[in-house]
């Protein structure tokens, strides 16, 4: 590794920021908003992950701060400097794209020295700088190659590679790992992981991956069709998501609508074709009104002999996860609900379901966000 | 990116003035044969001294132009068959096969694009008048396939490579026999694909210069090679009938643009082999 | 084993090779068409190639060398290189910025580009008659240069009958062809390379330096050729608004006038071999830049341009 003196790092902290305010940034094209006003701050050094599924605004978000796109509202600030006014190759972040962007026509020596060269860095700095980061992604003896000869893995290197050799204060990610197969997924994340570590560069990182997103950042933002359903910590978001929506995202893989028959302060009585539970109140939730409950396939367990079942349900689909089976069953109304268990269950099994009360959240119906 | 385009910089002022000129031009260029084809005279000045549509009458009296239509759309409708009849399963071939000679067989067909008509033309024309050919409506036909069926070939094989092998893998398990396959598989798959080659040879031979000229008679020329002759022979010929006869060529020209464009788009009228 | 058994294995043995190979029946497919461009454009080439070694006078050469000896005939190819260069240089040199500036989509675009298209439709003809009318001594573009006072009245400049009118022509008629193909080859870059080139501090010249145009510049020079042939064989307007006797007596004419107005059919032949060889030598200089390599590696990207390499 490199001396500790020389690394990118002892310069980084000069390069470090204290905040990136993002105020009521929003875009619109005509009628369609892609992305409602969002506010957010950014301290220096955090992993921010834009969390969403496509069409939820987190890639406009992300070209919009880039200066790829411009704003149609609000504002950007860096320690205080406004930088939406910025054209792209003036604001210094740097930038990983989905399909990489390798420049074709240069080798990968070039495509790192690309943005130092544009900087009109001295020739010893630079070459001294890509050698370090070719070493640090481990590509050195691919230097001399053209992206063409590379693999998909390895490409997806030499863009980061790319993107952090400017040492600049922001990195912006777009979905950089969706065209990489299962296991290289992996292992890049781990990669992705080490150099935030490594670094502590700024990242925000763009996905539809929830394992991702918990797994690489410090917060998470949630977006729904351009509106932010929910900003936290992996922690916060896993244990108390705000909605169902965002439930849903965080793994809460059973959303079943239902009916409040009596809400106290906590806890909540659901019923509904079939369904009687109890579960804990986690939004503005009013008596005999429509309410979504979300129950993690884990916390959805076969009740004991002889205690008090939730529902009733007819498993349809069994697979085998090695200690653990995942089970898909039918409720007597034709619900769909995920389960998994350690018991062995067999399709066509006759199954009573129940959930611990704190584990089944309760929230109000969402309607459509404009 | 956007917000630059937004703001109207000295390079794009540039840019959009430099096209507006060559449109401007191009406007006045075909502007005079269209105005001077409707004038009773026109020696000087901005427009002719008065209108008339006799010219249009005279024309199609002196050109003989109801012959030199007749014999046009003769010739170019049976190129356009004939270069399908011809093309069309060589590109099949050629979209669903990899065999030794391949390349040979693609630099064949593109040659006949590449090379200038006026290049190859010549020896054609000679070995025409040799075979007792030149000046026939045959050999006119026989001069305008040699671009066309290249041109088939190159439009239809990327299209054909596009159409899903499998299909027809899956119509040979259902049982269907070969005929079966292309009548009914293939052969309907194909039309889009024949109907726009057919359109693109269409108009080119219609426009086709070189060739019909080199190997035409008297009365197997096309219109745009009736219009040649008229504009350079000698004589006394007034230009107003010669731009009427213009117009006529450049106004079915349009129709067929028009009717083309409908199924094309632009760049394929004009992109020949590229690489 | 029965004597049957064994002679019918070799058989279908060939049939499978021959398959594996991608010879079967489907290849009779190509046969009618290879056989029409091989009767109507390899033998008629080949059959002039031989007539021009065959002139009535002179021996074997004696076409080519009655060719170069002749001050008049030899300097077609001067004049024909001097309209098809310029032209080419100007069309694909004009190509460049205006496709650059117009690409990306936009309202009206599709509208544009048809507009384009409709000069190189009309052809040669057309634009040579209407250039006759419009650039000529009492044409609109000689009006509006008096009325503006750039030219004094009564004296107009003379652009038809002359080498102007030919190179007008051609650029009215290749400008659209090479606009198109530019066109074709910028979309072919993708815009993601420009946007990571901005967002690693690339100004807008330095990413049409350092980017666009080097991955341009393979298909710019193809453009280039395609261009100079259609400029190398100009024909029609060479002698409609052209000076065909004199200053554009271009090699096409003197090749037709030999052929069909002379029926000295080997020195026509021999004139278009000519043509054909000098646009191969130009065509072949061109492309050997292109394909130059430099300590083993080529100098030009020619691979895809879409994004990833």
């Amino acid at each position: 590794m490199t001396d500790i003196a020389d690394s990118p790092a002892a310069a980084l902290d000069a390069q470090r920021f204290s905040e990136l305010r993002l105020n009521g940034i929003s875009r619109a094209y005509g009628a369609h908003t892609a992305l409602h006003p969002l506010d957010l701050t950014i301290r220096g050094g955090e992993f921010i992950a834009l969390l969403g599924p496509s069409g939820c605004g987190k890639t406009t978000a992300l070209n919009s701060i880039a200066g790829l796109l411009p704003l149609t509202a609000g504002s950007i600030e860096l320690d205080g400097r406004r930088i939406d006014t910025l054209p792209p190759e003036k604001r210094g972040f740097g930038m990983v794209f989905q399909n990489y962007a390798l420049f074709p026509h240069l080798t990968v020596r070039r495509n790192v020295a690309f943005g130092l060269r544009m900087r009109k860095v001295p020739k010893a700095e630079l070459e001294r700088r890509v050698h370090a980061v070719l070493e640090l992604v481990r590509l050195t003896e691919h230097a001399h190659k053209l992206p063409g000869q590379l693999s998909g893995g390895q490409q997806q290197r030499v863009a980061i590679a790319r993107a952090i050799v400017l040492e600049p204060p922001l990195v912006l990610m777009d979905e950089p790992l969706s065209n990489l197969d299962a296991a290289l997924r992996l292992d890049m994340r781990a990669e992705i992981r080490r150099i935030h570590q490594e670094f502590g560069l700024t990242t925000l990182y763009v996905t539809h991956d929830q394992e991702e997103a918990l797994s690489l950042a410090d917060r998470l933002v949630v977006l729904n069709a351009g509106h932010v359903a929910q900003v936290g910590t992996p922690a916060e978001l896993y244990e108390s998501p705000r909605s169902a929506y965002v439930a849903a995202f965080m793994g809460y893989r059973n959303i079943l609508t239902l009916t409040a028959t009596r809400v106290g302060t906590d806890v909540a009585t659901v019923v509904g074709e079939g369904v009687k539970l109890v579960g804990t109140v986690a939004g503005p939730v009013t008596e005999d009104a429509d309410v979504q409950v979300a129950i993690r396939p884990e916390d959805l367990k076969i009740a004991a002999e002889g205690a008090e079942a939730a529902f009733e349900a007819v498993a349809e689909v069994v697979e085998y996860h090695g200690r653990e089976f995942q089970v898909d069953a039918l409720t007597r109304s034709g619900k769909r609900v995920h389960l998994r268990t350690p018991e062995r269950v067999a399709p066509g099994d006759q199954l009573a379901l129940t959930v611990d009360p704190r584990r089944a959240l309760v929230f109000p119906m969402e309607g459509e966000p404009t | 990116m956007e917000a630059r385009a937004l703001r109207m910089r000295p390079g794009t002022w540039l840019v959009w003035a430099l096209v507006v000129f060559f449109m401007v031009n191009v406007l006045g260029v075909i502007g005079s044969v269209v105005l001077d084809s409707f004038g009773r005279t026109w020696f000087n000045g901005w427009a002719p001294q008065g209108y008339t549509s006799s010219n249009y009458s005279q024309a199609w009296d002196e050109f003989d132009l109801g012959q030199v239509m007749t014999v046009t759309f003769q010739v170019t409708l049976l190129v356009v068959a004939i270069s399908l009849a011809l093309g069309v399963p060589a590109s099949y071939a050629l979209a669903r096969r990899d065999f030794p000679g391949k390349r040979l067989v693609m630099l064949l067909f593109v040659l006949p694009i590449l090379v200038p008509p006026i290049a190859y033309g010549i020896p054609l024309a000679t070995m025409l008048y040799k075979v007792h050919l030149a000046g026939s409506f045959t050999g006119v036909v026989a001069a305008n396939l040699v671009p066309s069926v290249p041109f088939v070939v190159y439009t239809m094989t990327p299209f054909i490579e596009q159409i899903d092998p499998r299909l027809e893998q899956a119509a040979r398990m259902c049982g269907a026999p070969t005929r079966s396959v292309l009548g009914r598989i293939i052969a309907p798959l194909l039309l889009p694909g024949m109907l726009a080659a057919g359109i693109l040879v269409l108009v080119r031979t219609f426009g086709m210069f070189e060739l019909t000229f080199l190997t035409a008679g008297p009365t197997s020329q096309t219109l745009v090679v009736s219009l040649f002759s008229a504009a350079t022979s000698a004589g006394i010929r007034s230009s107003q009938n010669i731009d009427a006869m213009a117009v006529i060529y450049t106004g079915s020209m349009l129709v067929l643009l028009v009717i083309a464009l409908r199924f094309v788009n632009p760049t394929q009228l004009v992109a020949r082999s590229r690489d | 084993m029965t004597a049957a058994t064994i002679t019918q294995a070799p058989k279908l043995a060939l049939r499978h090779r021959l398959a594996e190979r991608g010879i079967d029946r489907t290849l009779l497919l190509i046969l009618p068409g290879v056989i029409a461009i091989a009767a109507l454009f390899c033998y008629p080439f080949i059959y002039g190639l031989g007539l021009s070694f065959q002139p009535a006078k002179g021996g074997v050469l004696g076409a080519y060398s009655a060719f170069f000896s002749d001050s008049f005939s030899e300097g077609t190819i001067w004049k024909t290189f001097s309209l098809a260069i310029p032209s080419a240089l100007i069309n694909v040199g004009l190509s460049v910025p205006i496709s650059y500036r117009m690409r990306g989509d936009f309202r009206g675009k599709r509208l544009l580009l048809t507009l384009l298209v409709v000069p190189i439709t009309l052809g040669t003809v057309l634009t040579a008659e209407g250039i006759l009318e419009y650039f000529g001594p009492v044409g609109w573009f000689n009006l509006t240069l008096q009325k503006l006072g750039l030219v004094g009245a009564g004296h107009p400049v003379n652009l038809i009958n002359d080498y102007w009118g030919v190179l007008f022509s051609l650029i009215i008629s290749g400008f659209p062809f090479a606009f198109l193909l530019t066109h074709s080859y910028l979309s072919g870059i993708h815009p993601a390379l420009e946007k990571a080139a901005a967002t690693l501090g690339a100004g807008w010249w330095q990413r049409f330096r350092h980017v666009t145009f080097p991955l341009l510049l393979p298909g710019l020079l193809t453009t280039f050729c395609l261009t100079f042939v259609l400029g190398f064989s100009v024909f029609p307007s060479a002698i409609m608004v052209g000076d065909p006797d004199g200053k554009t007596h271009v090699i096409s004419i003197e090749a037709y006038e030999q052929a069909l107005q002379n029926f000295n059919y080997p020195q026509g032949c021999a004139d278009a071999m000519i043509m054909t060889a000098l646009m191969l030598l130009v065509i072949g200089l061109v492309m050997g830049i292109r394909a130059l390599r430099f300590k083993g590696e080529r100098i030009f990207y020619t691979g895809s341009t879409g994004g990833k390499g």
